[in-house]
Formats: structure tokens, sequence, C-alpha cells
């Protein structure tokens, strides 16, 4: 409760009291659901982060049923997969539910970012906030990653081959780093072990940074559309009932459209080579990862000649990891203090370009790599970091914002010249 | 319709209509998801498909028994000789713990051949009897080696803490010397 225009809570009756002074449960679960003073303007992007919740569950849920039916042994891996989708009772359906829940979990996440990136909820008091969503990224990235694998199709392996090739360009130490990740000179059996035992593991070590995350979001309180701060309860309500209500509709729709590609178009996000076992005597035609990779995969793949001394596949490596990294400290690249872009114009177009940027590289990160796929992505990749290292922080200098309304209330009240009540 | 002039003193009111209905809409749809993830817990396909077991009998020879899995369990089976049939037939009259007359256990075209889960009823352990050189009890049928229920050769419970006759499982003689359990 860091703010004064908080409620705190308050036990009303004798036993709420007694419990509120040994475990204070119930005043949690109020300061998170119930009284949470929520700023009253808030749009449907805000739905997101609930949603991103609820995908989590999903995904926490369905996992822990096919890890029942599932084996980590190369020799049955797929074999055991193919059994959920065939034997299993219902395991066809919650086999789908957890391949596109994932593709879900990231698209509401993605979606919460750029809300965050164009409301500027990054920006002070919220840094903490926004780097503590930054390593939920990275830690679904991860998750994503290993699940892929578990089901031993020659996507699985060879995007861990891949991908685990990426630490062999860091000079030096590189080779032994990707043979200790892997555990042997090739994905095998030890490999898929402990991916197997990581994937069940880190999803709850994102439930556990979740957490720290709500908590960050609950000291400042939520940003709004606006970008401006609570003045005080007129520019609030009630997270309950009025955004319990509102995020339970966000979830109405969200499973609606969920279930249109569980149950029609299951395989859609799939990739079909991943019906293949693994076959670590050949390498299928293209090789790409998961959608959710692709930009990150794009920016990679632009690298294709050395220079300033550097060999091409670290410069790759470098841009990729550098390409979430970035986010990190964009808080501190971000010096205007004004949080919406509703009230920037020009980095309100720059959001608008970059979006576009992000679509760009991901669709070439998707491509086969020949041009003119490799030509356009370095372009992209090119401006993907002039926008965070270059025009954001010079525009954040020399921009002339729109003026900002006085308070939450006030554009909503003037509105047909409606005066605020004195 | 007209508007009724006091929508408030509606009674049912229109919103209980509503909070029903979503009610009742929210809990249907819980359980329609809840009932797959349970569903997942029972035998899949590939283990109902290994429900029966097809056994050739035509190696064994009277007096001769032997063990086959079925289901995951042991299911004794036993050739038995003349003598064996005439005590189990004889015992059908005696004061038994779980009464069963010796014909409703085997088959009446097939009286020589004992079919019988080998799961002991008391503690499920499998009782010896089937395989050669094992103890039979002194009713010459099964002994449970756990906590010493004798069994005879009808499989019927004759001595011992275990309640019940060991369980007949369903089965068929495809031929005469060929059986489906199950």
């Amino acid at each position: 409760m860091a703010m004064d225009w908080m409620v705190d809570y308050q036990p009303k009756s004798g036993i709420s009291k007694w419990i509120d002074q040994r475990l204070p449960l119930p005043r949690l679960v109020y300061n998170t659901l119930g009284g949470y003073p929520t700023p009253k303007n808030l749009n449907y992007f805000w739905n997101f982060g609930s949603l991103a919740g609820m995908f989590l569950v999903i995904q926490i849920v369905t996992g822990i049923v096919l890890a029942m039916h599932y084996s980590a042994n190369t020799l049955v891996a797929f074999n055991s997969v193919e059994h959920i989708m065939r034997d299993v009772n219902y395991g066809w359906l919650i086999r789908y539910l957890h391949m596109n829940g994932a593709s879900f979990f990231f698209v509401v996440v993605y979606i919460h970012i750029f809300r965050g990136l164009y409301y500027g909820s990054y920006k002070e008091p919220r840094e903490m906030l926004w780097i503590l969503g930054v390593v939920i990224m990275l830690l679904m990235m991860a998750t994503a990653f290993m699940g892929y694998v578990l089901k031993w199709g020659q996507m699985s392996f060879w995007g861990a081959k891949v991908i685990t090739g990426l630490f062999s360009a860091i000079p030096l130490i590189g080779t032994s780093i990707q043979t200790l990740l892997v555990g042997g000179p090739v994905p095998d059996n030890y490999t898929l072990n402990r991916f197997f035992s990581l994937h069940y593991l880190l999803p709850f070590v994102i439930v556990g940074v979740v957490i720290l995350h709500i908590w960050a979001l609950h000291i400042p309180g939520s940003n709004n559309p606006l970008g401006i701060d609570v003045k005080g309860p007129q520019d609030t309500v009630s997270f309950h009932p009025y955004y319990t209500i509102k995020d339970l509709f966000g979830v109405c729709v969200a499973l609606f459209i969920f279930c249109i590609f569980v149950f029609f178009t299951p395989d859609l996000l799939g990739d079909p080579d991943n019906s293949i076992m693994a076959n670590p005597m050949a390498t299928p035609a293209h090789i790409k990862p998961e959608w959710y990779f692709w930009p990150f995969y794009g920016i990679l793949r632009a690298f294709t000649f050395d220079f300033f001394g550097i060999p091409a596949k670290l410069w790759g490596v470098l841009a990729m990891f550098s390409s979430i990294l970035l986010l990190f400290v964009l808080p501190w690249l971000d010096n205007s203090p004004v949080r919406s872009a509703n009230f920037r114009p020009i980095y309100r177009q720059m959001f608008i370009v970059f979006v576009i940027d992000i679509l760009v590289l991901g669709w070439c990160g998707g491509s086969p790599a020949a041009e003119p796929y490799v030509i356009i992505s370095r372009f992209a990749t090119a401006y993907y970091f002039i926008h965070f290292l270059v025009l954001v922080p010079i525009v954040a200098r020399l921009e002339t914002p729109v003026s900002l309304p006085k308070s939450i209330g006030t554009p909503v009240l003037n509105y047909g010249n409606l005066q605020p009540a004195e | 319709m007209a508007e009724p002039l006091h929508p408030e003193l509606e009674n049912p009111r229109r919103r209980d209509f509503i909070h029903v209905a979503t009610g009742a809409f929210v809990a249907t749809g819980a359980a329609m998801v809840v009932y797959p993830f349970i569903q997942q817990m029972n035998p899949s396909a590939d283990v109902l498909a290994m429900a029966t077991v097809e056994v050739d009998l035509s190696k064994l020879q009277p007096g001769q028994g032997m063990k086959v899995k079925w289901q995951g369990k042991p299911v004794l089976i036993r050739y038995r000789t003349p003598a064996e049939i005439s005590d189990a037939i004889k015992a059908d009259t005696a004061d038994l713990r779980d009464p069963e007359k010796d014909a409703a256990r085997v088959k009446a075209e097939h009286p020589n051949f004992l079919i019988a889960v080998g799961v002991c009823t008391h503690l499920g352990c499998v009782p010896l009897g089937a395989a050669s050189g094992e103890t039979r009890g002194e009713y010459g049928g099964f002994y449970c080696p756990c906590h010493g229920s004798v069994y005879d050769t009808s499989g019927r419970i004759r001595k011992g803490p275990a309640p019940k006759n060991l369980e007949v499982p369903k089965y068929a003689f495809k031929s005469p010397t060929v059986v489906e359990i199950g």
C-alpha cells in the first residue's frame, strides 16, 4: 500500500481480525482482487494480464496431466506422445489444449507487452514491475523451447541442436557451455531427461515471479490509458466487481477464440515436420522455430558476414539476446515524463512503425534462409536497434507532448460540456 | 409486452433469471471441462485392448498347473485329475466359509480345468500351487505363503484368514485346448 489513495484492508468480524493478525491471507486476497483501487478508465488492453494468468494456469493443469502419460526417454518419447493422442481418454484434447495454450500464452503476453510499450507502463514508478515482466518472458521462452523438444520429433531434435548451438558462438568457452547444457556431443536421452525436469520446474518458477510481478504492480497501482497518476478515490473504482467482471468477459472471448483453434484447426500453429520422429542423421529442409520465436530468429539470421573483427555467428547470437535484454534498460532509455503515447505524437508513429518492424522480422524469421528474406531482416534488425537505442532516447528529449488532462476524471466529465460537480 | 412500471418489484426479478441462467451455464461448462480431465485417469485404449488373453492348454498334463498374466494379474490354471474333481465335488456339502458349488466354478463341458485369479482374497498375495514343485496346501489346491490361507482344488477358501474364494474370471473355450480369459 504505497499510494495514499489506496484503501487498506479492514477486517470486520472478530474471527477475521484474529486470522489477520496471524496469517494475513484474506488481506492479501482483498488487496489483490477485492478492494484494490483501479483507475476507472482502463480499456480492453488491460485485460491481457489476467488472460496471461489464465493461460499459465491452463498450461500447468494440462501439463501435469500430460506428464502422467508421457515418457522422457528417446526410445519411447515420440510414441508416448502418439499414445496420448490415440489411446489416452481425451488425451488428444488435453495435448491440443497444451500445444495451442503455449501459442495463446505468447499471444496474450506479447499484446500485454505492446500495451506496456504504448502506454508507457515501464516508466517510473513501474520499472521493477516491467523488469519482472521481462524476466517472466525469458522464463516463458526457455520453458516453451524445452517443452517443444519433449515430443522428440524432427523439429524438436533440430531445434534443440540449433538453439543450444547458439551458445557455441561465445568465444573460448562456447563449446564447453553447449556441451554442459546438452550433456553430450549431440542432444540425446540425457538432454531429453533434463529438459523434461526443467520443463516441469520452470512454470512454477514463473508462478513465483508472477506473484512478485503482481506485488510490484500493487505498490504503485495500475497504469492507465491516459498515463497520468491517480489523484484520489474519484479516479478509481474497486477492482471487484468492476474489473473482475470485465476480466471475466475477456476470459470468455479469449476461450472462445482458443476453442476455435483447439477444436477446428489444432495443428495450424504446429510444424508438420515434427510429426516425424527425431533423426539425428537427417536435417529437415527448412528448420524454423514455433511462430512466437520468429522475430528473434529473424534477428539471429540477419547476420551473415563478419565485421568489426567479430564473426557473423557471434553477431547473430549477441543481437538476438540483446534484442530482449534491451527491454531491461528501456525505462532508462526513454526519459520522456509522459507515459501514454496518446499524448506523444512522434513516439506514437514510431510505435506503429516498430510494431510493423517486428511483424516483418517475424515474417522473415519464419521464411527460408534465402533472399530476399535475409536482406529484409537485415534492415528490420537494424531498425529494431535504432528504435530503442537512437530514436527512443532522442524523441524523448525533443518531442513536444500534447497537453495532458488534469485528472483521469476530467476528460470524461468534460465530454459534452458537462462540468464536474463541485 | 409493455415494460413493467416497477421492475424492481417483480418477483422473480429479471436479474434473478439472469443470475440463475449464468450460474447454470458456468456449472455446465465447468462440468464439461472437468470430465475429460477425470476420464484421462481411467484405463487408456491400449490398456483396454489387452483386456483379454488367449491361453493354449494343449501342453498341460492332468495334475499340472500354470500361471498366465491377465490384465496385469496372475491367473492360476489347473488341469485337475479325476480324484481332485471328486474331492472338490465332495466338499460341496462341507461347512464352507464362502459356500459355492464346484459346478458353479468350472465350465460344465470342461470340469477338468479350474481357472481362478491368483490373488489371495486376504491381502492380495499370489497363492502357491499352480507351478510344478509348489506346495498346494492340505486340501491339494492352493496355499498362500503370506498369511497361510488354504484353498481347495476348486479354489475355495478352506482355512486361514482369507474371507472369500479365489475369484473365477470370465472365460470361454475357443476350442477344446484354447481358452480366452476376459
